[in-house]
């Protein structure tokens, strides 16, 4: 009990109420024979949060998502979803949940209206008066852009149509959470857009809590409100996109031209650098430029410091994050 | 309307659509008429050739048992397949992450091998009908002996067919359900009349639904005077009855526990480590 009201304690302190949790883990550990997998694994979500899980592979980000998803069975630790142990979550429960899973070739011979229309029978005894479930397939099509390959059969669509229909499927039921593995993985450009602005949707209209993984930095920081790493089988970071860089890496990277001469400096506090600079040179600095760490400087350093055995710190360090 | 029978009703609609696609496929529609026309093109040479000891014709005599393998082979390795390839793609897995989807899809598979048994029996029938003399096919009583027997063969076979699609997870595995098959269909008096083999041979024939839906169909389709080649000239449906009865009462009973144990299992990165596979086994 004193496990679950801490828990509570560090959901609230992220920021929101304790009742718009939607995700609570706390201890969570994955044995595979005599390999812990997950040792550790803390966090929390609140409604409408997009969360990125980023980390190297085998990390066990795609083990946490199936934990969470019920579909796997962990070792050890407190795991609610939606308020219930996804262990012995039921229909009603499922209902709930969006799962986006990378298709193959499942379904072939379906045509994508008949499929998403089947699909979305199950969860029409689950709809309330602010869900209304499913969505019709119609429109489902159109927000994932598949309207003109209604009619398709499932084999005939490309790659990039066949994720498209993954998460359509994924999001039939109007979920409260949904879950994305991966879920750019294989989309050109365009679709990539248009994917992102999908997410942005559902969680700004549906208010829909979405938990991705992805490998693409690029993609967490465009699309979470809060990016988590996890390494080593535990969370070794936890914030926003914007904190974890401007805290992780504590330098930024300041080039300049002096006397038709190029300067490139690393220094802690690049205002102040800059300050002193021009108060030194006045007017002979010209093409200064003056570029913040990237969230993949920060990923990277935070991976490789804590690869390289310095737990300690980066454990310190995400504290100072968080806090 | 409860949840449960929304599900009941999504997979019956799914069943519906899956024989659809069979008829309008025509890898599905070959596989629906390869084997007919094979033996039905036999049967025509063999036309003119006696059941020894009658002037009753061999290729009517035999195309009823045929009938009754049909059945078994649809039940027992057409479900044991699809629930393979069909846990391979993530077919089920899907299922799974769709409240009661695993209920709308065991009915959807129930539906679309009755279904797909029954459109096997017609390609037969029909033309076995037309090509071949002495079928009983006037008599109400002989369809409704068909019916039960159809019926009861399903409902003894597609429960361990489900089992076994559970049990092997790879699809090259399913040799280990067919060549058992066969060469049960083969000591069962599908094609020669099961009297003529050795006792022990008839015993172990007797243990299983395909020797019993061969002589169900006979006993439907086939006039009396032929029943003095079977077992205790007697077409034995009381036996027919108990011996199917107890394979569909332990298939009702083991199959839920069975799959459930296999669908717990399924997740996206199961379903991938597969797809790994089968990339490999194509390349």
């Amino acid at each position: 009990m004193v496990v679950m009201s801490e828990l509570g304690r560090m959901c609230r302190s992220a920021g929101g109420m304790g009742d718009d949790t939607v995700i609570e883990v706390r201890g969570l550990r994955m044995r595979y024979g005599s390999v812990d997998v997950l040792k550790s694994v803390e966090f929390c979500a609140r409604r409408g949060e997009v969360l990125a899980l980023l980390g190297p592979n085998g990390a066990g980000k795609t083990t946490t998502i199936e934990i969470l998803e019920g579909f796997r069975m962990r070792s050890a630790g407190e795991v609610g979803v939606l308020g219930v142990d996804p262990a012995r979550g039921d229909e009603a429960w499922r209902a709930r949940l969006g799962v986006v899973l990378q298709s193959w070739r499942d379904h072939g011979k379906w045509r994508v209206r008949e499929l998403l229309d089947n699909l979305g029978r199950y969860y029409a005894p689950y709809s309330t008066s602010e869900r209304r479930r499913p969505y019709e397939a119609g429109e489902l099509m159109k927000m994932v852009g598949l309207e003109e390959h209604a009619g398709k059969k499932i084999s005939s669509l490309s790659g990039g149509q066949r994720r498209r229909l993954d998460v359509a499927i994924g999001i039939v039921g109007r979920p409260e959470l949904l879950f994305l593995d991966e879920p750019t993985a294989g989309f050109d450009p365009h679709a990539r857009r248009e994917f992102h602005d999908l997410v942005h949707r559902l969680s700004d209209l549906e208010d829909t809590t979405i938990l991705l993984t992805t490998h693409d930095l690029d993609e967490a920081e465009k699309l979470a409100d809060r990016i988590l790493i996890l390494a080593g089988g535990s969370i070794i970071a936890d914030g926003s996109a914007d904190a974890l860089s401007q805290r992780m890496s504590t330098s930024a990277e300041v080039k300049w031209t002096r006397d038709g001469q190029r300067f490139v400096h690393a220094p802690t506090d690049a205002t102040r650098f800059v300050r002193e600079l021009f108060a030194q040179y006045g007017d002979d600095i010209s093409d200064l430029e003056v570029r913040r760490a990237s969230l993949e400087d920060a990923y990277m350093s935070l991976v490789q410091q804590f690869e390289s055995g310095r737990r300690g710190s980066a454990a310190r360090e995400f504290e100072e994050v968080a806090g | 309307m409860t949840p449960k029978m929304v599900a009941v009703r999504a997979g019956m609609r799914r069943g519906v659509i899956e024989i659809r696609q069979t008829l309008t496929n025509g890898a599905d529609l070959s596989n629906y008429l390869f084997f007919p026309v094979l033996i039905l093109i036999g049967m025509f040479f063999l036309r003119g050739v006696s059941v020894p000891g009658s002037n009753f014709s061999l290729s009517s005599a035999t195309m009823p048992s045929v009938l009754g393998m049909q059945i078994a082979f649809g039940g027992l390795i057409g479900i044991a397949i699809a629930l393979i390839t069909e846990r391979e793609d993530g077919t089920l897995l899907r299922a799974k992450a769709v409240p009661n989807g695993m209920l709308g899809y065991l009915i959807g598979k129930i539906l679309l091998f009755s279904g797909m048994s029954l459109i096997s029996l017609a390609i037969i029938l029909v033309p076995s009908a037309l090509l071949f003399d002495g079928l009983q096919l006037g008599s109400p009583g002989a369809w409704l002996t068909l019916a039960w027997v159809l019926v009861l063969g399903l409902v003894a076979t597609m429960p361990m067919g489900a089992i076994f699609g559970s049990l092997f997870s790879n699809p090259s595995y399913l040799g280990l359900v067919m060549v058992p098959f066969m060469g049960l269909a083969a000591i069962s008096g599908i094609f020669y009349p099961i009297t003529s083999f050795p006792g022990w041979l008839q015993g172990i024939a007797q243990l299983f639904p395909i020797y019993w839906l061969g002589l169900g169909m006979r006993s439907a389709l086939l006039p009396g005077s032929l029943v003095s080649v079977e077992i205790g000239d007697s077409w034995r449906h009381l036996e027919t009855l108990g011996v199917l009865g107890l394979w569909a009462v332990v298939g009702l009973v083991l199959a839920p526990w069975v799959l459930r144990r296999m669908a717990r299992r399924e997740s996206g990165s199961s379903v991938a480590e597969r797809r790994e596979r089968a990339m490999q086994r194509v390349h």
